[in-house]
């Protein structure tokens, strides 16, 4: 990919040449190696250099047309420049986006925090050593049928015709292991781990190492659970996917769309347990892969979505705020249509519980470690779910594996009827998040 | 007579930075033959056993109407190219968006030298890889019109916006409408080391609508898509009048629909895309790629029955125009019919040219990926249990107490051969009749099972579009199958 200089040079020659005055881009470009390996050989080796753009055309009419292309060359920008433009006569004529006012305000954060790549083989070795520690690590440990170990370079860059500039670059390293168990009579059963840290030599491998065997072995004994309505516990990572589907509640987008559970009246109103507090932090310290800036060049900043159950703000674009009559919140995804998304949640404790619980002690309890198929599972603009899941029955914190079951609800009852939040938040992709207790969810199993 | 080790005429590596290659920048075409066999030579010179360039060019376009607006028309071009290198069984995958002479060689050489090869030294001799003459689809099947005549951004909108008007007359208690339209052309070039060399042009089209329904706390949201490959003329000939009376039917009748009760229960599922249960539960399973991973309970099953008798099913990509269909796969290979199960008996494996060489299971052109930057591997293409014996009154009849899955949501399935999917309309049937709708059902269950469980097939073989992810990114399928009986299945609900 050329750098950010000779882009936005040959982008305004371009520009300038097809009567274009106002436009924008926003651009990727990745160099990524990853293996798996299987039996303790090698079993594929991946690599990629790509880099991609999206253009934004402003005609005279002041609609909006995009384009995105992998062809990042002179010709490339200037083809992506035109069809732009020819589609901005089809851009919408109402609440058209514009730049965003913070496009040039002064990035806070480091936008380079990049470390070495280490060699293929390296890379290699330390996963069939992975591999082969997890094998050993229990005999009915047949295999590691997904595992990976994948190294990523990342800059992203910004500009526009107003003279806004900026760029950042980013490494990490990231890897999963997911054992499966083979008994005599008993059905195959499996479970994983995955770690991300800036580079391999920081990365937690024997803790996923670990994770994903004790994770395994914990699912070797299993019983069916009686359906019915429990307690549940939530593992970080579960509940974390749960917020993710419906974080139409926060999205500001969402909301104008009718595409949300929230309307725009809903700030301020209690929506979770007092005891439930939710911010989105990209910047968070723990968040490898932050975004110092969005798709619109806005900054990234930590927001309060949930303070104490209460829902305090949505994240926005630029547009969005616009109409909101708020500013940015640097969670613009920019496009023909600019989407917002949440960057990395920080769940804790709000006020503080009355009684606290511990699965050493309770009794009857249905721990969930992590919920599956949320794309079908999920009815996001209905509020309800019902999903399968990997978890366990709990009773004075003895654990037994359940062989299959789904759990359903609604999630904004579910939000209400939280009864604690641990205190120890675990670090997850998703974000930074302690398990978390809910009341009278429906179990189905047998 | 004179011998000589190597004909005069052969490459010297040496040479290579003063080739002067022009292919044509904008076309996959026999252009492309000289840089891609010298490439492809200068990779087995080096010592891999196979190596295979997969070239490809993406010109996509979508539409998003929402309610009487157009809030989207999002172009995107796309070039790359991905070289694959085997050495023994390990292999190795490079991507790139430079498909410059230069690019290329450069994917090549580090996909060699991850594997621990290195190219000749100057003075070694680059071996030329015969090519097949180019295999050009495009031309043989006159695709080279399609984009030109699909529809043009202008009618798009169009089409989309009189088509979200007619669901406004159909639908009550409506919160939003949406009508969605993509168009995906793709060109492909494939050469190997093995002598593949072959184009094809792809297009694959889908439109639909969502539709979000809400009376006070009571919401119900349905999705209806169409898809088609080979059509230029797929969106203007797109019935929204049909579409549109569906999918409100169906918003209104789930408005107001209970939670399903959960348990266990016999279920009948409707035809099109109710065949996401055998896309689920089996289907994957029969894909080489689990094979190899040792995720599939049917690895050692051919010839086997693995299913209830009443069972046969096939993956194909050559029905005529459907979402998963393709002359060749992304391996050069033609698409083909292939059996998997017939009365029960497991017959064949979805193979693609790794699964094959790893499994010992023959190819059938079903090697597949969503872009330059995946490798392919074993997918579906179209999918579907073939028409039985019974009507659909026969299988209501059976049923006292159960539920009617009508209209399916997605699904997934895991690597100890669990799979689940959702229902987004379903209704109780008591004493083999319809009752009541019912919202919010998961069914859950394990494929090894649930295939000796599927005891009664109708003859309304139907096929829906869908999307499959797995290992070589998301790719364009059809599931299908007409009404099935299951005779028990766990439904999570409420």
């Amino acid at each position: 990919m050329p750098n950010i200089d000779e882009l936005a040079g040959y982008t305004q020659a371009s520009a300038e040449r097809l009567g274009i005055e106002k436009f924008d881009i926003y651009g990727s470009s990745v160099d990524e190696t990853s293996v798996q390996v299987d039996s303790g050989e090698p079993k594929q080796v991946k690599a990629s250099n790509r880099s991609s753009v999206i253009v934004r055309v402003w005609n005279k009419d002041n609609t909006v047309g995009v384009t995105s292309t992998t062809d990042v060359d002179s010709n490339g920008i200037d083809l992506a420049l035109k069809t732009a433009y020819e589609a901005s006569f089809f851009g919408v004529k109402e609440n058209v986006p514009d730049f965003s006012p913070e496009a040039t305000a002064e990035l806070k954060a480091d936008t380079e925090a990049t470390a070495p790549q280490a060699p293929v083989s390296q890379l290699i070795d330390t996963l069939i050593e992975a591999e082969k520690e997890l094998l050993q690590a229990h005999p009915a440990i047949k295999g590691v049928p997904y595992n990976g170990l994948s190294q990523r370079d990342l800059s992203r860059f910004y500009l526009n015709s107003e003279g806004a500039m900026r760029n950042e670059a980013r490494s990490y390293t990231s890897i999963y292991l997911y054992s499966k168990t083979e008994q005599e009579g008993k059905k195959p059963r499996s479970a994983g781990a995955f770690r991300i840290n800036r580079s391999l030599e920081q990365i937690d491998l024997p803790g996923c190492i670990q994770e994903a065997a004790e994770k395994t072995i914990s699912h070797l004994d299993y019983e069916k659970v009686k359906s019915g309505k429990y307690r549940v516990v939530f593992s970080p990572e579960a509940f974390l996917s749960l917020l993710g589907a419906f974080s139409n509640l926060f999205n500001a987008q969402n909301i104008l769309d009718k595409q949300s559970l929230s309307t725009p009246e809903s700030l301020g109103k209690q929506i979770a347990s007092p005891l439930l507090s939710v911010c989105d932090d990209a910047l968070h310290p723990e968040n490898i892969a932050a975004e110092t800036f969005d798709g619109e060049g806005t900054p990234t900043r930590r927001i309060p979505l949930i303070a104490n159950g209460v829902l305090s703000n949505f994240i926005h674009s630029a547009g969005t705020a616009k109409r909101f009559n708020t500013q940015p919140t640097g969670h613009a995804n920019i496009g023909a249509k600019v989407s917002v998304s949440s960057h990395f949640y920080h769940i804790f404790p709000g006020e503080s519980a009355q009684q606290e619980y511990s699965l050493d002690s309770a009794e009857n309890i249905i721990f969930i470690d992590d919920v599956q198929a949320l794309h079908a599972g999920v009815k996001a603009l209905q509020g309800s779910f019902s999903l399968p899941f990997d978890g366990w029955i709990v009773n004075n914190g003895k654990k037994t594996s359940i062989e299959s079951a789904t759990v359903a609800g609604d999630f904004l009852e579910l939000l209400q009827s939280i009864i604690f939040v641990e205190k120890e938040p675990e670090l997850t992709p998703a974000g930074v998040c302690p398990r978390i207790w809910v009341d009278n969810l429906s179990i189905t199993g047998e | 007579m004179t011998l000589s080790m190597h004909p005069s005429t052969l490459l010297l590596t040496r040479e290579l930075p003063n080739l002067q290659y022009s292919s044509t920048r904008d076309r996959f075409d026999e252009t492309w033959e000289a840089p891609l066999s010298t490439l492809l030579g200068l990779g087995r010179a080096a010592g891999a056993d196979f190596v295979e360039f997969f070239l490809e060019r993406v010109n996509y376009i979508n539409c998003l109407a929402e309610d009487d607006t157009i809030t989207s028309i999002s172009p995107r071009l796309s070039t790359g190219a991905g070289v694959r290198v085997f050495r023994g069984k390990a292999d190795c995958y490079v991507s790139t968006n430079d498909l410059s002479f230069t690019g290329l060689k450069a994917a090549l050489e580090k996909g060699l030298s991850i594997l621990g090869l290195q190219l000749p030294a100057p003075n070694g001799y680059v071996p030329e890889i015969n090519l097949e003459l180019l295999r050009d689809y495009a031309i043989k099947k006159d695709k080279e019109s399609w984009l030109a005549g699909c529809s043009s951004m202008r009618e798009m909108g169009e089409i989309l916006l009189d088509a979200n008007a007619h669901l406004k007359q159909k639908a009550t208690h409506v919160q939003s409408r949406r009508a969605v339209y993509f168009r995906d052309w793709q060109e492909v070039l494939v050469a190997a080391s093995d002598g593949t060399f072959a184009r094809d042009i792809r297009l694959t089209q889908s439109v639909g609508y969502n539709l979000l329904c809400a009376d006070g706390t009571n919401r119900s949201s349905i999705s209806k898509r169409v898809g088609s490959t080979s059509e230029a003329d797929f969106l203007r000939s797109w019935n929204y009048q049909t579409d549109a009376e569906e999918v409100a039917d169906s918003a209104g009748k789930m408005l107001y629909a209970d939670y399903v009760e959960s348990g266990n229960y016999p279920i009948i599922m409707a035809n099109e895309f109710g065949g996401v249960i055998f896309h689920e539960a089996c289907g994957h399973l029969l894909e080489t790629t689990q094979i190899e991973r040792k995720t599939t309970p049917f690895a050692d099953k051919k010839g086997e029955k693995i299913a209830h008798e009443s069972l046969t099913a096939w993956d194909e990509g050559l029905s005529q125009d459907a979402f998963g269909t393709i002359d060749m796969d992304d391996e050069g290979m033609p698409a083909q019919r292939t059996l998997l199960i017939e009365n029960g008996i497991l017959k064949n494996f979805i193979s693609d040219r790794t699964g094959s060489m790893r499994t010992g299971h023959p190819r059938t052109g079903s090697g597949r990926r969503q872009n330059y930057t995946y490798a392919a591997a074993s997918r579906m293409r179209n999918t579907y249990i073939a028409p039985g014996n019974y009507t659909n009154d026969d299988l209501f009849a059976s049923i006292d107490k159960g539920i009617y899955c009508k209209k399916m949501g997605g699904g997934s399935v895991g690597p100890t051969g669990q799979f689940n999917f959702a229902v987004d309309e379903a209704y109780l049937i008591e004493n083999g009749k319809i009752t009541k709708p019912l919202k919010g059902a998961t069914l859950i269950g394990d494929a090894k099972e649930i295939m000796n469980k599927i005891s009664m097939c109708s003859q309304d073989l139907g096929l829906a579009a869908g999307f499959c992810g797995s290992v070589s990114g998301s790719v364009y399928v059809t599931v299908g199958q007409p009404h099935i009986k299951v005779d028990s299945i766990t439904v999570g609900g409420r």
